[in-house]
């Protein structure tokens, strides 16, 4: 017996949106197997982390406060995704968006300006822009991989993070913790779900998604990302300007990522502290492939690592379970979808050794 | 006298920055050098770290750290080959997902071993040599893992461009359908590199936990997985010029950590920035000419291989 990939003609759209439904069953197997592994009863433990943390509204509102981020990012990755553009580097666009809105806050702190929070928003957005457009401009220019300029500023991202907050960031009023001053009421999304920590910043997100959708299945600009990904000779033959194209992709995922950066500093934290983000920049990048980098898939494969997050936390509080039980979900989680994706582009065909057969492939 | 020893220890300070990232880049220019691109040296080299570093506790051999580390790199590495090699999935997605799942995994095995001190790797002196002043120190007394960098950037020069395995290795890299079809096993050659690639990375790792600073501290590669690779482009994929670009970091590292023990008006955070944007700027100056790149860079570099006979 012989098993055998045989190419499809087209794809299959079946597949497309089945692995990812094939690789979160097999990682919640291996997730019992790890639980397992490290002594837990597995079975309590699935429980714990899928689905006692959104078995009330609490929960469940904190789901979406952790999928709002993921799903803006990714939808906003997910375009330069398409056109082969990898920026790997969200998490400090998300960074510095977050410092960029917060500066506001810093050197007005007693404003009452309703005007703020708009303001705060817009500079979240450029400022997760300007940081992408460094990896942008270094792509276009001096045809430097981004995948590395994107990455390696992330690590510059956080320290700036860390000079200022260490720094002439602090509240001088603090105890000497690292951390700014309490954003004042103007500066703060609303809660829109009393009792809850669900804010504004939820709707931003829905509204990533829906322009995402509009923009990737409904105009020529995300037909001509669709083309240049799929095949860059022909984009070239048509009209589309790649440099162009990486410009936009680049400054328009560090604006998504950067406006997360600021919605979580404003809506949840309230201060600028050392750590702004649990890795959101990276954990969207699985996002944008579980959800095959389509705003809607996203919006589902977002509330699934959202759970991921929340799960990893409830487990660690309930069971003493280390956090990094969340990352190594996320990883396997990615590792089975890519490993399924096979299935979208080959069948498998499972050939009995015969002689004739044999014979007849020689 | 005072200040001869100053010089020594800079430069062995220099040597010892350097080495993770030598180990590390000379591995994925093997893995590059057959056409593959591994992003997943970041998580390779976490996980190296942390076993090996578990190994030298529970055992209290040095030699058996070192093995965990590079042990630990294969496994990894070979699940960065079947996704890529046998499941023909996107390189830069199997790499990045090697990377987060190394992250989290070495955290979770770390847990239990933060903060406890381990005797740093020993120095294997040569007699006599060791005697010389400033040069003495610096090439005949240091640790296994530093001899085994040098030797390793020599071996595998040789390797790839005087041995006919090296050869073939190359010609997977350049050309994978030609080498097909006159009856090279493609899969297996880059299923091969990539172990090696693992290995070395879980090495770097294991440098940095047993000797560079020996002891355990999550996420503590600090992005030298990544500065690896862009080293792979820095030296156009020459194993020599990989040594010296990672001399050349190791000395930017050290640079900025004495400025700020010198006590320098600049933010410790600042100066931190360094090797990273010495990095970028360093890549923007190679690629710049575009036609070097493309020259000396694999031609299948990141392509997908299926045969179907």
């Amino acid at each position: 017996m012989r098993i055998k990939l045989v190419p499809r003609q087209t794809h299959s759209r079946l597949m497309t949106w089945l692995t990812p439904v094939m690789a979160l069953g097999l990682s919640l197997v291996a997730g019992t197997v790890v639980f397992y592994l490290l002594g837990y009863p597995p079975l309590q433990s699935l429980y714990a982390f899928f689905i006692s943390p959104i078995s009330d509204l609490y929960g469940v509102c904190e789901l979406l406060v952790k999928a709002s981020p993921l799903a803006m990012i990714a939808v906003g990755l997910s375009m330069g995704f398409r056109a082969n553009v990898w920026n790997i580097g969200a998490e400090g666009q998300l960074t510095v968006g977050a410092l960029a809105g917060s500066a506001l806050v810093i050197y007005f702190p007693e404003s009452n300006n309703i005007l703020m929070l708009p303001a705060m928003l817009i500079l979240g957005i450029l400022g997760g822009m300007a940081w992408a457009s460094i990896p942008a401009f270094l792509k276009t220019r001096f045809n430097t991989n981004e995948i590395l300029t994107s990455l390696l500023l992330v690590y510059v991202a956080i320290l700036l993070l860390s000079t200022l907050v260490h720094g002439p960031w602090r509240d001088p009023a603090g105890y000497n913790f690292p951390e700014s001053v309490i954003f004042q009421d103007v500066a703060t999304l609303p809660v829109i779900v009393s009792g809850t920590r669900l804010h504004l910043g939820t709707i931003f997100a829905l509204l990533a998604i829906i322009t995402g959708w509009i923009l990737i299945s409904r105009t020529l600009a995300g037909f001509q990302v669709r083309v240049s990904g799929l095949a860059p000779q022909a984009a070239r033959y048509t009209g589309v300007r790649s440099n162009l194209m990486i410009w936009c992709v680049l400054l328009g995922a560090g604006g998504l990522a950067g406006l997360a950066g600021i919605i979580e500093v404003s809506g949840l934290i309230g201060q600028v502290q050392p750590i702004i983000s649990p890795g959101y920049g990276f954990s969207a990048i699985i996002v944008a492939f579980l959800g095959r980098l389509h705003p809607v898939g996203i919006l589902f494969a977002s509330l699934v690592l959202a759970l991921s997050y929340l799960g990893g936390e409830f487990v660690q509080i309930k069971l003493g379970l280390p956090l990094g039980i969340a990352g190594v979900f996320q990883g396997m989680l990615l590792f089975f979808l890519l490993s399924c994706d096979i299935l979208i582009h080959y069948r498998i065909e499972i050939r009995k050794t015969s002689l004739s057969s044999s014979a007849g492939s020689t | 006298m005072a200040a001869i020893t100053t010089v020594e220890l800079i430069l062995l300070t220099v040597v010892s920055a350097a080495t993770p990232l030598l180990l590390a880049a000379t591995g994925e220019l093997v893995v590059e050098k057959s056409g593959i691109l591994n992003l997943g040296v970041e998580g390779m080299m976490l996980v190296g770290a942390v076993s090996a570093f578990i190994a030298m506790l529970t055992t209290g051999s040095w030699a058996l750290g070192i093995v965990a580390g590079a042990a630990a790199g294969v496994i990894m590495s070979m699940l960065f080959g079947v996704l890529t090699l046998f499941f023909l999935a996107n390189q830069v997605a199997s790499g990045l997902a090697l990377t987060l799942f190394g992250i989290g995994i070495s955290s979770l095995l770390g847990i239990p071993f933060i903060g406890l001190p381990i005797e740093k790797l020993p120095t294997l002196d040569i007699p006599v040599l060791g005697d010389i002043p400033i040069l003495g120190p610096l090439l005949f007394e240091q640790d296994f893992l530093i001899y085994f960098s040098v030797f390793m950037v020599v071996a595998v020069n040789f390797f790839l461009f005087r041995s006919r395995a090296g050869l073939i290795l190359r010609a997977v890299g350049e050309s994978h359908d030609a080498a097909h079809s006159i009856g090279y096993s493609v899969i297996r050659i880059r299923f091969f590199a990539v172990m090696f690639g693992g290995a070395m990375a879980g090495l770097g790792g294991a440098f940095l936990s047993l000797s560079y600073t020996p002891m355990w501290v999550e996420q503590m590669t600090a992005g030298r997985g990544w500065i690896a690779l862009a080293l792979v482009v820095f030296a156009t994929w020459k194993p020599g010029r990989v040594l010296i670009g990672a001399y050349l970091f190791g000395a930017v590292t050290i640079f900025q950590l004495h400025l700020q023990g010198f006590g320098v008006q600049i933010p410790g955070q600042v100066l931190s920035m360094l090797p990273y944007l010495v990095t970028i700027l360093v890549l923007v100056l190679i690629s710049r000419n575009a036609s070097r790149v493309k020259l000396s860079a694999p031609a299948c570099l990141g392509q997908i291989f299926h045969s179907n006979t």
